[in-house]
Order: structure tokens, then sequence, then C-alpha cells
């Protein structure tokens, strides 16, 4: 009687019995002008607006954004071209004059002389990049497999989620790891270097599809019972369309929601595999090639080298994580 | 006569939003009776429920008393501290909701739970209890109540569930109950069993019953007076017999009117034009102003308080009896 | 069901659900396949420009009827013929397209029933174009011209349905449900949850809206005095079939089976007669185990041996009703002549609206 039950509740579009709440149509407003003005006054904004560790989070991962974007610009020296270092600058501590040169660096540099601070902010660089890319390509990819296995449902849906069980049952880490090894395996020696990067994207984002689709999968099922769909089928629209003006834009919010936590997470994945050495090459450090450097040096007294690297990573994941738990909070309706 | 059970005096309730405060509900007096059952209704919206939930302590927040008074058996109970209140609830004043599966605790035994609220009120040993709470769902119409008291929620039916809700909210004979949809969600041919039950209990207990409901049929055959809720105020309270056959505020009027009818070939229905106005917009003067056919100048600048013409009490211009003074219009 | 030839006919549809547990569960728990018969055999026919209503408690089957007739659940058997034409033999999308154009449906959810992230124009615009039927400018007068008719303004085309109350939303459903220019809707609860006074408003356009346009109607309702209301023709409705269907003056007049009396003594009494509703005892079975022979046996004051093990046939009586009822065949229930009750709210004793 799946079909019969539901609909056969009376009104009850009053607030649930008794936990009455303030409801949003009860004190839903009329809409200002201008869509800057309608914008600031929504209430993701305001509720943006009312939480300190948004706001700091945001800005804090603004100020990354900033400096990776305009690294060449705002950089000290350029790491990444060797005729810009100066071994004898190596390892000088931060804001100290170097025993040889005289130079000070603002958070010291590392074995090769290489400006930590100038490190981040490239580092950075390739950290945003490959975990935005890698996000990207794993959100377009889980979506679609989801929409197609919630709407369609049948063998297909059978298919897909069994792949997406046998994939969870694996580390994401082991899966990005072993898609590297598979690419380097298979591309010639002279062009890894170049298409490190990609590989490192592809593999990130086939490790993380899974949870995009299994949501998108779980939402979609939910909204292909709701009436709008139903009224879609009735009017004789072909499915694939029905799943793109209809289904799409309304199961993208959650998917959002764990874009923001998963770029977090690509950006740490992608630092751990530049930590064991398979991500990007030594030539373009990014922040994890950075701590793997400094490590060695950890227990020499040489700290910086790690630390601020290291800092660096976990204000960025940090933020992002913490603003992508806002956003989560602030779309939930159960917990407004 | 004594004082009444329960007082509502001026009930006031706000919500504060970025906006501004919002007043849902403005100016709510009534009283319940020993033993009388007092049909709330209203259309959703109309602040029906957040009155019930006033009552029984349980506003959520951001919603707040911002007024008045509620006062059970001579003493203020609308600001009492939250333990004191919890006493109250469940001891004095029980609640029935709309639906069952959300006052039961899918994990636990109907007897457990009987049981379990029977102590928390009571000094009953726990086989006093039980014996108690078989009794209970004899009395609310549970056949085999002896083997049913170890079942949990989901083997009971929709209506067996609400019984067992009625059987929970009577634990501690409660003097009051405060009883919000609770049939709604039943079938009809349930639905008559369980308004018969509550009028039996309310007739064999002397328990009060504020009966909160979008349906006037219920109402009709279950109450005692009636007040008709409208944009957070009470817009006609009276004998139910007087409400529903001799309407006198013109929403009432549409209301009975808009009800289709069986057996009387009527091609239209009466509708009242427009819908309730939101929290936001409720019109200077009286709040019915703008869907009003008999509305006059009066209506839309000065808002009316319920004013008595016998035998109920009715916040209508059109009933006050004394003379309008010249300033207006 | 003569008058004109039916523009609906519907004969022996039944819908079953397979609500067995998963393959592999079965096979542990040695369960049976479990087969949930939503709707068996139910045969009405529609007119034109009537309408049909469809009255039963949850689970009896109707919305699975209602949506099994505009095409959303394909039959388990039966069939229904619009207009002359099989729906069974409309096999591709193409040949679906006069039926998808002329067949459309109101919702019972006006929050679920318009897709949030739509404004009001592009909802009410998507038959108009899947259609091909406009193009242009004229697609924006349509909309104009509809949004007028259901009495909403051109202006609310601009807006979002979050922006409107239950209410309007119904009505920009029948909007969209006329857009493609319509001749049969199928309404599963379109008022039930709406305030009194709105639903007030949504029957009367509806039936304005018939009554210009020449709708036919199949309405699905709990409601008895709705249905009273807006119909011609009424079946009742029991665990998947049909038990009683006749003119609705008559079926309210002279209800023959014991199901459709005591759905009536449940209806609650505003006319303040003094009437005690009898309460039934009993509740509605378990569809996927239905009581043997005649469904309604066990909570029957008039089954008897026969009730238990055969299955009553639909059969014509003297008035002009269907009823599938041992009793009223064996002559057992003397008819009724209820023209007192139920009555009315309607007239409030001279205090005219």
């Amino acid at each position: 009687m799946a079909d019969d039950t539901h609909l056969d509740h009376r009104p009850s579009s009053e607030p649930p019995i008794y936990a009455p709440k303030a409801s949003a149509a009860m004190i839903e407003a009329q809409e200002p002008a201008g869509r800057w003005r309608r914008a600031w006054d929504s209430d993701i904004a305001y509720s943006f607006r009312r939480s300190p560790v948004a706001v700091v989070s945001a800005v804090i991962t603004l100020i990354f954004f900033i400096g990776a974007l305009f690294a060449p610009w705002l950089a000290p020296q350029n790491p990444f071209d060797p005729a810009s270092l100066n071994l004898m600058n190596g390892f000088t501590p931060p804001m100290t004059d170097n025993a040889f040169t005289g130079e000070q660096f603002l958070l010291g540099t590392d074995n090769q002389g290489r400006d930590i601070l100038s490190t981040i902010l490239y580092g950075s660089r390739i950290s945003l990049l490959v975990g935005f890319a890698s996000v990207i390509f794993a959100l377009i990819l889980g979506t679609v497999l989801g929409l197609l296995a919630g709407y369609l449902g049948g063998w297909l849906d059978s298919v897909i989620m069994r792949i997406a069980d046998v994939q969870l049952s694996f580390p994401a880490i082991l899966i990005a790891l072993l898609i590297f090894g598979v690419a380097r395996a298979m591309l010639p020696r002279d062009m890894q270097n170049d298409v490190a990067i990609y590989v490192l994207i592809v593999a990130i984002g086939l490790s993380n599809w899974v949870q995009y689709a299994r949501t998108v999968r779980g939402t979609t099922m939910v909204e292909k019972n709701k009436e709008y769909v139903h009224a879609a089928r009735l009017i004789g629209l072909h499915p694939f369309k029905i799943m793109v003006r209809h289904v799409l834009p309304n199961v993208t919010g959650p998917v959002l929601v764990i874009a923001t936590i998963g770029l977090a997470l690509a950006i740490i994945t992608e630092a751990t595999l530049s930590f064991l050495g398979v991500g990007v090459p030594p030539t373009q450090p990014s922040l994890g090639t950075m701590i793997q450097v400094g490590q060695d040096y950890l227990f020499s007294g040489e700290w910086w080298i790690t630390f601020f690297p290291g800092l660096a990573l976990v204000l960025l994941a940090l933020s992002v994580n913490l603003l992508g738990d806002w956003l989560r909070d602030a779309l939930n309706p159960k917990l407004r | 006569m004594a004082v009444p059970l329960l007082q509502v005096r001026d009930l006031r309730i706000e919500i504060p939003t970025r906006r501004g405060v919002l007043t849902a509900i403005d100016g709510v007096s009534f009283d319940i009776e020993d033993g009388e059952i007092l049909g709330v209704v209203g259309e959703s919206g109309a602040g029906k429920s957040l009155t019930g939930a006033a009552i029984i302590g349980l506003l959520e927040p951001p919603l707040r008393i911002a007024g008045g008074e509620i006062i059970l058996e001579g003493q203020r109970i609308d600001n009492l501290p939250y333990a004191r209140m919890r006493a109250i609830r469940g001891k004095k004043i029980g609640a029935i909701f709309q639906d069952p599966l959300t006052s039961l605790n899918p994990l636990y035994t109907i007897g457990r739970q009987l049981i379990e609220t029977i102590q928390t009120h009571t000094d009953l040993s726990s086989s006093k209890a039980r014996d108690r709470s078989i009794e209970l769902l004899r009395e609310v119409g549970i056949p085999a109540p002896e083997r049913r008291i170890d079942a949990y929620p989901h083997q009971f039916s929709g209506g067996m569930r609400q019984r067992v809700v009625i059987a929970l909210a009577l634990c501690a004979n409660p003097r009051l109950i405060i009883a919000d949809e609770p049939t709604t969600a039943l079938d009809v041919s349930i639905q008559a069993q369980i308004l018969a039950l509550l009028k039996r209990l309310c007739r064999d207990h002397g328990t009060a019953v504020m009966l909160v409901t979008h349906d006037m049929g219920v109402i009709a055959e279950t109450a005692h007076r009636v007040a008709v809720m409208y944009a957070g105020r009470i817009a006609e309270l009276g004998p139910v017999r007087e409400v529903v056959k001799h309407p006198k505020h013109p929403y009432t009027e549409g209301l009975m009117g808009a009800i289709p009818a069986m057996g009387h070939d009527v091609d239209r229905l009466n509708q009242i034009e427009g819908s309730m106005p939101r929290l936001t917009a409720i019109p200077p003067g009286c709040a019915f102003n703008p869907r009003c056919p008999k509305a006059f100048d009066r209506c839309f600048v000065e808002r009316p308080d319920p004013m008595a013409s016998d035998p109920s009490q009715v916040a209508c211009w059109l009933y006050d009896k004394q003379p309008v003074e010249a300033a207006h219009g | 069901m003569a008058e004109a030839t039916a523009l609906v006919e519907v004969s022996n549809l039944a819908k079953y659900f397979d609500v067995s547990k998963p393959w592999l569960n079965r096979v542990l728990e040695r369960d049976k396949r479990q087969i949930l018969k939503a709707v068996d055999g139910v045969s009405f026919s529609i007119p034109k420009g009537r309408t049909f209503s469809l009255v039963g408690e949850s689970g009896c089957g109707k919305s699975t009827v209602a949506r099994t007739v505009v095409g959303l659940y394909q039959p388990t058997k039966g069939k229904t013929v619009f207009d002359g034409v099989d729906t069974a033999d409309l096999k591709s999308r193409r040949a679906q397209r006069p039926f998808r154009r002329r067949v459309q449906m109101i919702f019972q959810d006006p929050y679920a029933s318009l897709n949030p992230r739509w404004r009001v124009r592009d909802i009410i615009a998507e038959p108009i174009r899947a259609h091909g039927l406009l193009s242009g400018q004229d697609v924006d007068d349509r909309v104009d011209d509809l949004l007028t008719h259901v009495k909403l303004t051109p202006q609310d085309g601009a807006k979002f349905p979050h922006e409107f109350s239950g209410g309007q939303r119904q009505r920009i459903s029948i909007a969209r449900a006329l857009a493609s220019s319509s001749e049969f809707l199928v309404c599963d609860e379109p008022t039930s949850a709406l305030d009194v006074s709105v639903q007030a408003q949504i029957l009367n356009l509806m039936k304005d809206l018939q009554r210009e346009l020449d709708l036919t109607y199949l309405f699905i309702s709990h409601n008895l005095a709705v249905v009273y209301h807006v119909s011609d023709w009424v079946g009742v409705m029991y665990l998947g079939r049909l038990v009683e269907w006749a003119e609705k003056r008559t079926l309210f007049r002279f209800p023959r089976h014991p199901y459709t009396r005591m759905l009536l003594d449940t209806i609650p009494d505003l006319d303040m007669t003094g009437r005690e509703r009898v309460p039934v005892a009993g509740e509605v079975p378990n569809p996927i185990n239905p009581p043997s022979g005649c469904p309604f046996h066990p909570r029957c004051a008039f089954a008897n041996e026969r009730c238990q093990s055969e299955l009553p046939k639909a059969l014509p009586t003297a008035e002009g009703t269907m009823v599938a009822c041992h009793a009223v065949e064996e002559d057992r229930l003397p008819l009724e002549d209820r023209k007192t009750v139920p009555v009315l709210a309607g007239g409030n004793d001279g205090a005219g609206v």
C-alpha cells in the first residue's frame, strides 16, 4: 500500500503537533528588490553573518586562494626555478640572518635554500588545483552515475551500486595509489613528470566519486516519487529530460555540501600521496612534498621546514572543512 | 461557580525573527471547566496548536510566551521552571498528538512505557503499575490487554496506537487533556471510535479536554463549547450548538458555509475569498477585514476584542453594543 | 452507466505490487512471494463532461486506480479505453502523445507537485512547449490566459512556488493540467491537504472549469461530503474492489452495501441533531492477506457462510445501483431510505453568508 498510505493524510500544514515551530511560510517576508540586496538578505547569508566560525574559515580560505592565485607576484622568490635558488641559503631559520649570505627569510628556508613562504604559496597552488579539479571530476562522475542509478533503477542501479560497494571496501588512498601506480607503469618515463598532476587528479577523483553517487542516488529516489516528477512524466517528457530538468536541480544541495568537505579531503589525499613520494614531481613541491622533505631534518633542529607547511595544510583543510560543516547545517532545515 | 480548572488570560506568543518580532498569538483568553470538552478550531496557521503547546509548556524556542497568564487550578503555570512544569505535565495535564507514532518509543514495549510513566508520577510498585497499565489498556478498548501489553508500538494498527497514546495520557489521572488533532491521521471509521472513547473518558472521570482540530465535524459532535481561532486570535467562543447553528462572526459563518453538505444540492459552495494572512502581513484593525463581506469603516482601523453576545463572545464590531463614537470613519 | 458514450472506460482493472522481501532473504527465511493486490478487478466508465468519484478509506486502492488510469503504473490486468483507444496499444512515446496531451492529473500535495526550482510561468508552459502546441510570444499569452482562468494574475507567473499558499499552488497545478487543453483530469485528493475555506474555492473553481471546458473528472477522495458535492457518479471501494457504485443521489439516499452504510454513518453530524455516531467495530484488514470470500465479511453484521467463502459479484438493483453483496442479492438486507440522514451544514438557519 506504499502508494496509498501517504495520500490519506489530512490537512496538517500546521506546525507538527507539540513541537510547533515558526514555519518558513508563517514568517516569510516580502523579498526586497535587487539581486545583491536579495543575496545579502537571504537566509544563507544571514546564517553566515551570524556564525563567527564560518566567517573566520571563509577569510582563511580566501587568503589561501588569493595567495595561491597571485603567488608569482606575492612570493619573494620562485621556488620552482632552480636559477633563483642559492644553496648557501639552505637551512636558514625563520627571521634570522643567514650565516653566509646575510639574507633573511620570514619563515626560513629548506635544505636547498628555497624560501618556505614562497614554497607554501606555490605549494598551495598545486594543492588547491589538485583538490578542486579532483572534486569536480568526482562530483560530475558521481552525480551522473547516481542520477542514472536512482532514476532508472533496475540492473543499472545494481551494477553501479555494487561497483561502489566494492570500491568503498578499500581505503580511498589505496585506490588512488593503485590508479597512480598503474598510470605510471603505462606511461613512458619522459612523460611522467608532465602528466603527473593530471594522473593525480584522476586518481583522487576516481577514489572519491562513490559518496557523491550514493547521495545523489538517495535524493533522486526520493525526488522521483514526488508529484512534480509524476506531473512531468504525465506530460510525456523523455526520462533524460526529466532527470536533467527536474530531478538534477533538486538534488544538488547535499552534493555541494559533500563537495566542500570533499575538497579538504582531496587536499589531504594529495598531500599524503606527495608525502609518500608518489604525487607531484619533487621539482614542483606541494605542501605534502615539503612536509616530507622537512621530516628528515625534524630531529636535527630544523623544525620550520616541516612545521610551516604542515600548519598551512592544517589551516587550509580545517577551514574548508568548517565551511562545509556550516554549509551543511545552514542548508539543513531541521537544524535551523 | 468555583474557579475554572484552567484559565488562559490574554495569552501572547511571539516569534523573534531577524526581521523583527512577530506575534503568533495575541490576546487569547478562555476558561476550561472541570469535565468540559473545549473545541479549538481554526485553519492552518491560526495558532490553535501553539495555544495547546503553550499550556502544556512545550513551546519550542524561539517561540516564547510574551504576555498573559495560564492558570491551572488557581496556580500560575506559564512562568514555572522547566523541572516543575515537567512534573505538572503528565500528572495534571496529559497530551495526545496527531501522529501516535511520534508519541511512542518504537524500541520499548507499550507496557514498559506505561509503567515508566505511571511510576514517574506515583509511588506504585512495578507489579502494581503493571496491573494499572493493563487496566488502562482495557479502559481505552484494547482487546486482550494482558497479552498486548508486551507488544511493541509497530505491532498495533493506527487506531490501536492512538488508544495506547490515550492510555499513556491517562496514566496519572490528569485533570486536563490537550488533544491536538487526535483523529486527523485516522480513517473515518476509526475516527468515530476514538472520539467516542474520548467522550466516555471525559464523562467517567470528569477529565477536561482541550480538543484542537481543523474539523468542524469533530467539534460538532464532541465538544461542549468551541473557540474559533483566526490569525492568532479568538474570533468566536461559545456553546458548540450555538456556534455551529447560528454563527455570529462573519468568519465562522463563512467557514460553516464552506463545508460541503451532504444531501444539500448546492451548485457552488460559499467561499471566503483569499486566505489567512501570514504573520508578517496581518492587516490593521480586524485581521479578517480583507476577506470579510460585512466589513465597514471601523473594522479597518480598530481591532475588536471578544465582546459578549449571549450566549457567545464574538470579536466583531457588528456586535458592539456601545454606541460608536463619532470620531470613527 | 448509459447516457452518452463514455469518454473513459475502465474494465476489470487490476494492479498488483510485489512486496516480497529481497530474493536472498526469501530463500533464507523460507518466505513465499508476497503480492499486494492493491486493485483487483475494477470496472467503471465516465461519460464526457461528467465526474466519477472513487471513495474509500486509506489503503482501499483508490489512488492506485487513479495512477493506473493515467499511466503512472502499468496495469497488471484489465484495460483503460480512452476515447475509443485502448491505452495498452500505445506502445511508443510518439503513439502516446495525444493521450498524454488530453489526460492530465491534479495531485494531492500542493507542496510536492510543483518543482520548487522553477518559476510558475515555466511550470505552466512546460506542457505547451513539450507538445509543441505554441511558440514564442503565444506561449506567454497562453500562460497569462491560464493564470487568469484559475484566478491568479499574469504577474504571479514570475514567482516561485514557495511564494504561494497551498490553495494558490493548487490553482497553479490546475493551470498546468489545463495547459495542453486536456479533456480528462484525474484528481487525486486535490483538496484534502487544504483548509476548508480554501477547499471551497478550489471545488468551485473545478466545477466552473468543468462547465466551461466540458472537462471529465475522475475524482478520488476519502471525504464523502466533498464527493457528494462534486460527483455525478460515485463508486465505493473496499480492499481493492468496487463494492457499490451508482448515480450519486441514489447512492447516498439508498445505500445498499453494508460498507457504504457504515461510511455514511461515520460522517460527523454538523446539523446537531444529537444523533450519536455509531462507532463501527474493527479496522480495515491487511490487504496482503485479505479475508476470504467477501473482503468485508469480518466487519459485516449480515455475513453468513456464503460471505466467508464466495466473492460476491456486482449485480444491478432496482434503484439502478451496482452492488457486490450476497446479502443484497439474497434480499436479506432491506432497502433503507436515508432522505433525512445525513444532512447538511449549508444553510445556517437564515444566517446567509
